[in-house]
């Protein structure tokens, strides 16, 4: 009786449907499916090519002024005689910071997995808006080729950090003015996905499907998407007023007297380079949660699934984001503690900082207390879904410390802070990203990725990434300031350059572990086990399809009739029971 | 096949009441109204931090913004009155009335356009000081959103023949979405009048 709705009258649907053409169907697709698989594809390589820049940069770290072998002569400008520039090395960690953030995670967890996953599991048949749908991927891909295209123009890429800051930025080379073009285009994609995930989750739920049945992961898209929507603005403001100094020489951010290189600025000035970080940070604090929420839904999602068991504490999960997401919109400012705003300021930013904690420790308490008592399925997402709590702790435990003043001015601006913001973003967020990979891959392919290869990437993902930021963490402690293209250049520096080599040695190791992953993926869709419509047991509606779905989704208009997480529920005979099934009578 | 069909494209949600694209509309509109309140702040805090910032009276020609105030406000009433038309299914007034807006609009560019061609012929570009960067980015702003608007109405003028034909309840949707637009971009000159020209 478990059995998908109507999974015998499969290929009589496909037959009604009027399918499109080559382009339609694969390029300029509306099906919100094929559209999260062009974000999840795109933005996959996309954090593939930023991992490569930090690859490079990892390099000049370990072994500063050192030529590059074997490549170093193939990279151009940048490297004159394979040893890098530090005007080169800027625009790698630059670049480094936005494409991962901006065309890589948030695409993949908002665009491909909003895209995929929200449809079907409130009982969709597509998105609200398929156009509009189509139009935000390629305005993001639109936006990822100006960013790419930035290395090319005359001076390379933006050089002034993926923050931006001015002055610096103000009179950096052109590539910062490519960088705020593209923000823009990437700003808008956001803004046409989060409008639609909203609209798709307020108004085409399925006939059944209250708020508090929805499952996890589409109450963190929906927190999501509000940041995205009214986060973002603020910055494409910024980076307007921005565009103008740089473009129309106004000197929103140039305050009066500037000189660089010894000569005085013509411009009039009066500007202020402190309303910049204000009105990113605006956005960036938000967009910390943007990058963890739908990572967290994605975990819960599993993390139920492998432990056969109900969510712990599914309504205060859900109370603990909504809360979250509202508070992150008033911590903004504890990035900016050493810019002197006054201690009135620093405090309540402190205090609210100490508040936003609370939240994310409930939905941790609530992950590690379902696995309370379960008899726990070691899949190779469940693999990835279990490092995910343990990482995103170190994470957010290791921000505490930056969250209080004082000693925060200590630590500020060191490699502590780069170790503390990747524990939360790369073994947590990233992830559970690869964790959602694994687990939904079957249902998007209809093949099961091979758990051999699975482990094995894991495990030296595992390895390898703690390998690199918890040194970070140390090297912080040690006052090594980040950004620095040479790290011996101090002292201080000097005396733990072994720990760069192991860090740069780690990276490297993973940059080779993720190539597994690149190879099952692509092999898998050939040499796959042939996955069955439900292959994990799950509940919920996606998985009430059939595998592949078709276009339109859902056979029947599904109707939902408990929950989202009845597992093992007493008295069946199975140890789950799907939300689209009518209960017995 | 009914589960390939989207809902509440033309009818509203039992429950929330409102279509798909007035949902949409409304939150298009909170994320604008994000991004002129950042730029909104950022005036404040230049013009409170700066050492002296002119009276906006004394530079700027407050007449020929009055008269586009009107203008705009016009365009709203005549947008309101396009939608209405459709209400009372009367698709040639809707044309009257649409095109009246979209004239009102480019009556308003082309006085914006007056104004921007003597400031520049005194030599008042945005890099002057930062009371003319902040004119010419906010004013310039609002200018695309009117021209865009404009392209919006152009098309759903061109179009109202077949889409009318084809389903009047969603038609007459969309004309109400572009109107929440028009009152927004509107509403947003309401801002600017009095913070740049008067204050």
């Amino acid at each position: 009786m478990h059995q998908p709705i109507l999974t015998e009258h499969h290929e009589a649907a496909h037959a009604e449907h009027h399918e499109p053409g080559f382009i339609g169907k694969y390029i300029f697709s509306v099906d919100h499916k094929w559209i999260g698989v062009q974000y999840t594809v795109t933005a996959l390589c996309f954090l593939f090519f930023g991992f490569c820049l930090m690859m490079l940069m990892r390099w000049q770290l370990a072994f500063p002024g050192e030529p590059l072998p074997l490549i170093g002569n193939l990279l151009g400008e940048g490297m004159p005689g394979g040893v890098m520039l530090p005007e080169f090395y800027n625009s790698l960690g630059a670049m480094h910071g936005t494409i991962m953030v901006f065309l890589g995670v948030v695409p993949l967890a908002v665009g491909g997995f909003g895209n995929y996953l929200v449809p079907l599991q409130v009982g969709a048949p597509d998105m609200a808006f398929p156009k509009l749908n189509a139009a935000s991927y390629w305005v993001y891909f639109v936006g990822g080729v100006i960013m790419f295209a930035s290395f090319f123009v005359p001076g390379g890429a933006a050089n002034s950090g993926w923050t931006s800051y001015p002055p610096l930025s103000v009179i950096a080379t052109a590539g910062q003015t490519w960088w705020l073009v593209g923000m823009v285009f990437l700003i808008t994609s956001s803004l046409l996905g989060s409008v639609n995930i909203i609209v798709t989750i307020v108004q085409l739920r399925a006939k059944g499907l209250s708020f508090f049945r929805m499952p996890f992961l589409v109450w963190a898209q929906f927190v999501t998407s509000f940041l995205l929507l009214l986060a973002f603005p603020p910055l494409e403001a910024a980076g307007i007023l921005q565009l103008m100094d740089r473009v129309a020489g106004t000197s929103f951010f140039l305050p009066t007297g500037l000189v660089v290189s010894g000569a005085a600025m013509t411009n009039a000035g009066g500007g202020n380079p402190i309303l910049w970080q204000h009105l990113f940070w605006f956005l960036a604090h938000p967009e910390v949660y943007v990058l963890i929420l739908p990572a967290v839904g994605i975990v819960t999602e599993i993390i139920v699934n492998n432990t056969r068991k109900p969510l712990y504490g599914y309504k205060t999960i859900i109370y603990g984001i909504l809360f979250l997401g509202f508070m992150s919109f008033i911590v903004w400012a504890h990035h900016m503690f050493m810019t002197g705003m006054g201690v009135t300021m620093s405090n309540f930013f402190q205090v609210t900082t100490m508040i936003i904690s609370i939240p994310s420790v409930v939905v941790l308490t609530v992950l590690i207390l379902t696995l309370w008592g379960a008899s726990i399925r070691f899949t190779v997402p469940m693999h990835f879904a279990l490092a995910f709590l343990p990482m995103f702790a170190i994470g957010g435990l290791t921000g505490l410390p930056l969250g209080l003043t004082a000693s925060d001015i200590y630590l500020h601006d060191t490699y502590y802070v780069i170790g503390h913001f990747h524990y939360v973003v790369a073994p947590g967020t990233l992830f559970a990203l690869f964790a959602g990979i694994y687990f939904w891959y079957p249902k998007v392919t209809g093949r099961m990725m091979s758990r051999f290869f699975g482990k094995l990437h894991f495990w030296l993902s595992f390895i390898s990434i703690n390998g690199i930021f918890f040194p970070m963490l140390i090297q912080g402690i040690a006052g090594l300031n980040r950004r620095l293209y040479d790290p011996t250049f101090y002292t201080h520096g000097a005396a733990i350059q072994n720990l760069n080599v192991i860090i740069s040695v780690c990276a490297w190791c993973l940059g080779a572990a993720q190539l597994i992953f690149v190879l099952n993926f692509f092999l898998s869709l050939k040499f796959g086990k042939k996955a069955t419509d439900n292959p994990w047991d799950s509940t919920t509606l996606e998985w009430a399809t059939p595998t592949p779905p078709p276009h339109g989704n859902f056979l029947h208009e599904p109707v939902v009739y408990r929950g989202p997480y009845e597992y093992s529920v007493p008295g069946m005979t199975e140890d789950f029971l799907p939300q689209h099934v009518p209960a017995k009578a | 096949m009914s589960a390939a069909e989207i809902h509440y494209i033309d009818t509203p949600h039992p429950v929330t009441g409102v279509t798909n694209s007035k949902l949409a509309i409304w939150a298009f509109l909170a994320s604008e109204v994000m991004l002129f309140g950042g730029l909104f702040s950022a005036y404040i805090l230049l013009r409170v931090g700066a050492v002296s910032w002119p009276h906006g009276s004394e530079l700027l020609n407050v007449p020929l913004a009055t008269v586009n105030t009107m203008i705009l406000i016009t365009s709203s009433v005549t947008m309101v009155m396009a939608w209405a038309s459709l209400m009372m299914k009367q698709l040639g007034r809707f044309r009257i009335y649409m095109s009246a807006t979209i004239l009102l609009s480019l009556g308003f560019l082309v006085i914006k356009s007056f104004e921007y061609a003597a400031k520049f012929e005194h030599h008042h570009f945005p890099s002057t000081d930062n009371f003319y960067g902040i004119y010419f980015t906010l004013t310039g702003l609002h200018g695309l959103h009117i021209i865009g608007g404009v392209f919006v109405n152009l098309y759903l003028l061109l179009v109202s023949g077949s889409a009318w034909k084809e389903n009047p309840r969603k038609f007459t949707g969309r004309i109400e979405a572009a109107g929440l637009y028009w009152h927004f971009v509107d509403l947003v000159w309401i801002f600017l009048f009095p913070a740049l020209y008067l204050l």
